[in-house]
């Protein structure tokens, strides 16, 4: 079987898919958004349940292939306990890591548990998006959730362009 | 060209031992693409009903048009505007031969997409008020979707579905009550992108027409595959694209009964649709050209024709038997692998040969980049119906969908490969 496919398909990718974390639902969370995969229908929904800044409790309902759902898995394992600017920081070492991109210097990529094998998607450029699509569905949810908070960052999420899915269901 | 087997010839790439009369070998030593190696093996191309391949005729005429033609069409006196124009209109005159129409009946669009729309808002907006009701399907495509709800959230007219039964059929059970007086719009495809039905037009056309409604039919996935004669089949309008037949890209087409296209108001205005334009008002062209605004793809039309003289060569009705056995062959195939769920109907005479199937643990799009490593191209996706893929209760389904030029060999690659995926991915 081609290399290639072998460093898509990790045994830690088909472990996370075939055993999800935060697939428990989590009751009163204070973010709840849902992705779609335009291209191939793939959906998912992303909870958060915050402790003052801090993420207490993730869960992610991912119906998709084996990508989107181990990344949604190592999501859940590796943004909890961390503060919303860190996960929006580690969702943007993702995009980097499976697009090919150069790593911003002052992260540790082994300190972000199973996530680097995600870097075997670069040779599939067509999976690029399932890869990502519980971050962006988690940046997204991040985004409205401070933009909901204050007026000021609301502004500033206009002007970035981020789009709010929260009421696009 | 001749592709018609020799029957006194010993036939060792044959696609079928049923009544089908082509010589694939020979067939597919026409398609260039087809000899490419991807990832290191021989192509399998097993996605035709999302575009086909291109025949060396077609590819050529493409350069031909650019090297020797090249001029607008229907606006100049020179040389090459009229070697242009003749070319650009005889495609027209071979299209309405191929589905039996008048060539006013022919209108070109940048894809039966476009074709649909232009019914949906061109016919539809003069003719339907609140009250009213479209009739469509549970399995259309969101090309024969997405314009009706707008239409229909536009106008103020419901819209209402034929379901579908559980193996893949229209259900026609209460078809009386749903095309009711009130319908002004029937819409359906002639065969379905993703179970490969192929519905009972003729039927569905009477009793729209019975009702004052006229009958539109996407056919985008029938006219390519099997004979299709307007007339027989007593539609009044229908919408098809060039690259699903062998033709190239950017070139749909809408078929319109002349009466019905003479009462339309065209849909989008310039150049070319019209005759008389003052700073006041204007007059329409002649049929086809008052639909045909701007420039066209003249040279998307001139290498269409060869395409069409390729299928007329082989004959529809070989390339139907051969898809019938093909589809026949590949149906028995995947019930020998008990993880495989294929929908849609099980006798290939119903159908087309688009086959939609689901490893019942591997997701789709796992499962077509795994293919796609073995050289052989599917389709994974919602493919463009998601209602329907909601009633089948999945958000994707894998396809493998034939042409003239696939042959039993590549179902079984394709049988094998979906066995070694279960190994691949840990299954077995």
């Amino acid at each position: 079987m081609s290399e290639r496919l072998d460093q898509l398909y990790r045994d830690v990718i088909m472990e996370h898919y075939k055993f999800p974390r935060g697939s428990k639902d989590i009751e009163n969370a204070d973010m709840d958004n849902q992705g779609q995969n335009p291209a191939c229908g793939d959906e998912i929904e992303v909870k958060v349940k915050l402790e003052g800044d801090r993420v207490k409790d993730v869960s992610v309902s991912c119906m998709g292939c084996a990508i989107s759902v181990a990344s949604g898995s190592m999501l859940a394992e590796v943004i909890e306990g961390k503060t919303l600017a860190e996960v929006k920081k580690i969702a943007k070492v993702v995009k980097a890591l499976v697009k090919g991109e150069e790593l911003p210097e002052d992260i540790d990529i082994h300190e972000l548990g199973d996530i680097e094998v995600l870097q075997g998607v670069r040779k599939f450029p067509v999976r690029v998006k399932c890869a990502l699509l519980s971050w962006t569905t988690l940046v997204d949810a991040i985004d409205s959730f401070e933009a909901g908070t204050t007026t000021e960052l609301n502004i500033s999420t206009t002007e970035e362009g981020h789009a709010n899915h929260n009421h696009a269901h | 060209m001749s592709v018609k087997a020799d029957s006194k010839k010993e036939k060792t790439d044959r696609c079928c031992d049923g009544p089908c009369d082509l010589d694939v070998a020979k067939i597919r030593a026409d398609f260039p693409i087809l000899s490419r190696q991807v990832n290191g093996k021989r192509l399998i191309y097993l996605d035709s009903a999302a575009t086909t391949q291109k025949p060396e005729s077609v590819i050529r005429a493409i350069t031909e048009y650019y090297s020797l033609h090249n001029a607008n069409v229907h606006r100049g006196i020179h040389t090459l505007a009229d070697e242009a124009t003749t070319a650009y209109e005889n495609t027209r005159h071979k299209i309405a031969a191929f589905i039996n129409s008048d060539y006013e009946e022919i209108v070109y669009t940048r894809n039966a997409t476009e074709a649909l729309n232009t019914i949906a808002f061109s016919y539809g907006r003069a003719h339907l008020k609140p009250g009213d009701r479209i009739v469509i399907t549970q399995m259309e495509h969101h090309a024969n979707l997405v314009p009706w709800i707008m239409l229909s959230k536009e106008t103020g007219a419901e819209l209402a579905y034929i379901p579908i039964t559980d193996d893949g059929y229209l259900d026609l059970s209460h078809i009386g009550e749903i095309i009711n007086s009130k319908t002004k719009i029937v819409s359906l495809t002639h065969m379905s992108n993703v179970l490969g039905t192929i519905n009972p037009v003729e039927e569905i056309a009477e009793l729209a027409h019975k009702a004052g409604a006229v009958i539109v039919l996407d056919a985008a996935q029938s006219v390519p595959h099997l004979a299709v004669d307007v007339k027989a089949l007593n539609i009044d309008f229908m919408a098809f694209s060039a690259h699903k037949m062998l033709g190239p890209t950017g070139l749909g087409i809408l078929y319109g009964r002349r009466e019905l296209l003479n009462d339309l108001q065209p849909f989008e205005f310039g150049g070319e649709m019209i005759r008389k334009v003052t700073f006041d008002d204007v007059t329409w062209n002649d049929l086809p050209y008052k639909f045909e605004a701007g420039t066209p793809h003249i040279a998307g039309a001139y290498a269409f024709g060869p395409a069409i003289d390729y299928l007329n060569e082989l004959g529809m009705d070989n390339i139907r038997a051969h898809e019938i056995e093909l589809t026949r062959y590949t149906l028995n195939r995947l019930a020998e692998l008990d993880f495989i769920k294929v929908y849609g109907p099980t006798d290939p005479n119903h159908r087309g040969g688009a086959v939609t199937f689901n490893d019942v643990n591997i997701h789709p799009h796992d499962l077509a980049t795994f293919l796609d490593t073995q050289g052989i191209a599917v389709r994974a996706g919602h493919h463009c119906a998601q209602p329907l893929h909601r009633l089948l209760g999945t958000v994707a389904t894998t396809r493998a969908s034939f042409y003239m030029y696939n042959t039993k060999s590549e179902v079984d690659l394709l049988t094998e490969a979906l066995k070694e995926s279960r190994r691949y991915f840990g299954y077995v």
